[in-house]
């Protein structure tokens, strides 16, 4: 199944990539997409995570055709 | 009930007035609150000369909203506006404006308060930041939205 991933900010830099579409066999989750891109670099400890724009734990399911997010933690406004 | 990002300057009055003059009914509110956030010059005790503002197109507008909502239910407003800049941005241009209109001053106020700080903590926007010396950095946490006077 397909899967789109985002990193912003920090992330982005981190793992010197913006977007990408990856492609994962059977169930998963927002962490093994992580491991998936990211391979032997550790998830930053404050790591927000998003499925489909709404914020989601590691473990939360992610399925063909989500969009999963990476990014630090907001400092807006 | 509206949100706008702005990627260029924007004039947080000029955007409140439009606001007003296109979406409220004069004569139905009695109190707006309104709050404006500028850039600074400075932060964490350097010169900052510039700051790039980033967000999550998509995931931003969806989070204000959410945000907007979640204030409607908690206070009677006749309406509400959040407008926030990204991209590159200098000391003294506005960041972002929040206003609430209500009948009455208790919710304009409290729901202002509340939309500005769940905006601080629940949007996704990231600001990074060019000092003086040209060197850049990623802000990495927010100021305390509330002022502790002494006991």
């Amino acid at each position: 199944m397909a899967v789109k991933v985002k990193f912003f900010a920090s992330m982005r830099e981190y793992l010197n990539q913006s977007e990408l579409d990856i492609s994962v066999s059977g169930a998963t989750t927002v962490a093994a997409v992580w491991q998936q891109v990211a391979g032997d670099k550790p998830m930053p400890e404050n790591t927000v995570c998003a499925v489909n724009q709404t914020q989601a734990k590691p473990d939360f399911a992610v399925n063909d055709g989500d969009e999963v997010a990476f990014f630090p933690p907001v400092t807006g406004g | 009930m509206a949100v706008t990002i702005y990627p260029d300057s924007f004039d947080p009055w000029q955007a409140l007035q439009q606001h007003q003059d296109s979406r409220l009914q004069s004569g139905k509110f009695g109190a707006t609150a309104t709050f404006v956030g500028t850039m600074r010059d400075f932060n964490e005790g350097d010169d900052v000369q510039g700051m790039t503002l980033e967000h999550y197109p998509g995931m931003t507008e969806s989070q204000l909203q959410l945000i907007i909502d979640e204030a409607a239910q908690q206070w009677p407003l006749e309406d509400s506006f959040i407008a926030h800049r990204v991209g590159p941005i200098l000391p003294g241009e506005p960041i972002v404006l929040v206003a609430c209109w209500s009948a009455h001053r208790a919710a304009a106020f409290d729901a202002c308060r509340f939309l500005m700080e769940a905006l601080k903590s629940k949007a996704p926007f990231w600001k990074k930041e060019t000092l003086a010396d040209n060197s850049q950095r990623w802000v990495e946490k927010n100021t305390d939205g509330y002022s502790h006077p002494p006991a």
